[in-house]
């Protein structure tokens, strides 16, 4: 089963420390080894993207910073796991890092499974 | 958390964490099968505890830590203990002190001890199956039922298979080892065909549970990946995994919505995983950067993989080279089989007349009698050649051959459409 892990929080609480990002770049070192992370990687501050909305039939562009949003998306990984509970279990612990290693900052993991047809097991 | 949250969490743990648990207990007790009784009384005392003191921060520490303390006791209830014994018990105890961490414990030896591991549970000395369902269950964290399932055979079937392979390691007196010089590419060789087995199990399954094949899939590129992560300096690992990942990466386009298969060239080139396809890719430069000398069967069949990964449309496919890979993958691994693939290839590469030739000359070889490819291939081949009466012939020979059902049929129709084609139309 594959997983998005959408980690989403207030925007401008800072850069990250450094222990928080070595102690990620740990977490993502084990993952690659034990063959779950397919990928992974944090977005830019909202300030350098943009938004293409469709809404009552028009569509506009509108340039970040984006200040009207309450939570922004700061990153994701995707991991080839067994379970939600083993996904739950990653997301888990990725939080547990960011509470012990930045005090104060406050935000989510969402755990997603990715919808995949399920049909590796036909004959071709 | 409930009760049942905690159970799954302990699962979940206990999956990603028990290879390498059992891969530490292994080096410390040399038996594979106390190693794991010891990892599985640690699981234990965490569905003791764990209700109650809730999932500790580091879990997979605390399953370590508390399998190794089995460990000692292990030691040191032995009735027989010897000196040695009580001596490797104290130095682990001391060891165990002055490595309280977790993470700093798990740098350099955790990888050899897995791929120790991965090494003993792939070993010449057990039968094929038991190879597989050992490598399933210690490396890839699957109960005894998850790999009944995933190869519909009993339960007990399997676990006399794990427990018989076990005793045979222990009666043989296998080394937990790497090994090394010219014993390692034999030895490697036989842990890649239990992966790809365990791959191909999931990818070409013909019956059963159809949902829970493609798991099978899944753990086999996991254990690809791991692999490929603790021996980084073989091509042929590589070459495996960009060979899984990159047959993986069509597994959304292979069959139809009724379940029909859908054939290469006729699949939906945008339902491929381009997450797949890239990843294997990139597998596939990694190995040939490590050898350009001598390329091994699975860097050739990820070659010819890649080749049509790495065409947008099927009109775009490089047969050219295919015909060529298939030509240095005959060299290596010589088989009737992968001739006729080259004969297909020929006629994609060169046209249907010099594909018939090759597949004329196996004939005359007379070794795929019986394999209802043969006259398939040949009845395309004829049919693309307007020689439509022969095509027929060789359609029903072929249909004749083949034990599946749903192929059965579709030769079937082939050979009538033929016939079909052959009376005179009124459209021109």
């Amino acid at each position: 089963m594959r997983f998005m892990m959408i980690v989403k929080h207030k925007e401008a609480q800072g850069m990250p420390p450094k222990e928080l990002m070595d102690a990620i770049g740990k977490l993502a070192e084990e993952a690659i080894k034990n063959g779950t992370l397919l990928g992974n990687g944090g977005l830019s501050p909202t300030a350098a993207g943009a938004s293409v909305r469709l809404s009552g039939g028009r569509v506009t562009v509108t340039d970040g910073p984006f200040t009207e949003a309450k939570e922004i998306i700061g990153g994701y990984a995707l991991f080839e796991l067994k379970s939600k509970e083993e996904a739950v279990a990653g997301a888990l612990q990725f939080m547990e890092l960011h509470k012990r290693l930045w005090p104060g900052w406050e935000g989510e993991t969402e755990v997603r499974e990715m919808m995949m047809q399920q049909d590796c097991a036909a004959k071709a | 958390m409930t009760s049942t949250d905690t159970q799954r969490a302990i699962d979940a743990v206990w999956r990603i964490e028990s290879p390498r648990i059992i891969a530490g207990l292994a080096r410390m007790v040399r038996d594979v099968g106390i190693a794991e009784d010891l990892a599985q009384d640690a699981l234990v005392a965490a569905l003791e505890q764990w209700p109650q003191s809730g999932v500790p921060d580091n879990p997979g520490a605390w399953l370590m830590a508390a399998a190794k303390h089995r460990a000692i006791d292990h030691f040191r209830r032995n009735a027989r203990l010897e000196r040695k014994h009580e001596e490797l018990g104290r130095e682990m105890e001391e060891k165990e002190m002055a490595v309280p961490d977790f993470a700093a414990a798990l740098d350099d030896n955790v990888g050899d001890d897995l791929l120790r591991l991965v090494f003993i549970s792939c070993h010449p000395v057990l039968p094929s199956e038991g190879r597989v369902a050992l490598t399933l269950r210690l490396l890839g964290g699957l109960t005894t039922e998850e790999i009944a399932r995933a190869f519909l055979v009993p339960e007990p079937t399997v676990a006399q298979r794990i427990v018989r392979a076990k005793r045979t390691l222990a009666e043989k007196h296998v080394p937990f080892e790497v090994p090394r010089g010219e014993e390692l590419a034999a030895r490697l060789s036989s842990v890649l065909a239990v992966i790809y087995l365990i791959f191909n199990e999931g990818y070409a399954a013909t019956a059963g549970d159809d949902w829970l094949r493609p798991a099978l899939c899944e753990d086999a590129l996991r254990l690809g990946r791991i692999l490929a992560e603790l021996a980084p300096q073989e091509p042929e690992v590589h070459g495996l995994v960009a060979l899984m990942e990159i047959q993986a990466s069509r597994a959304r386009a292979r069959v139809d919505e009724s379940g029909a298969p859908i054939l290469l060239l006729e699949q939906n080139r945008a339902g491929w995983d381009q997450l797949l396809i890239r990843r294997g890719l990139a597998a596939l430069a990694q190995a040939r950067s490590l050898g350009p000398v001598a390329q091994g069967s699975y860097v050739l069949q990820a070659e010819i993989a890649a080749c049509h990964a790495r065409a947008r449309t099927a009109e775009e496919t490089d047969w050219p080279r295919i015909v060529t890979l298939y030509e240095a993958l005959s060299q290596i691994a010589p088989s009737p089989v992968i001739d006729l693939n080259r004969a297909v290839a020929v006629s994609m590469a060169f046209g249907p007349a010099a594909g018939l030739e090759a597949v004329d000359a196996l004939t005359a070889e007379g070794a795929l009698e019986n394999y209802h490819l043969l006259p398939s291939v040949r009845g395309d081949l004829l049919k693309k050649l307007g020689r439509l009466e022969e095509a027929r012939a060789e359609f029903e020979r072929a249909a004749a051959l083949t034990r599946n059902a749903r192929e059965r049929q579709l030769l079937l129709g082939r050979a009538g459409a033929c016939v079909a084609d052959a009376t005179p139309s009124d459209s021109e």
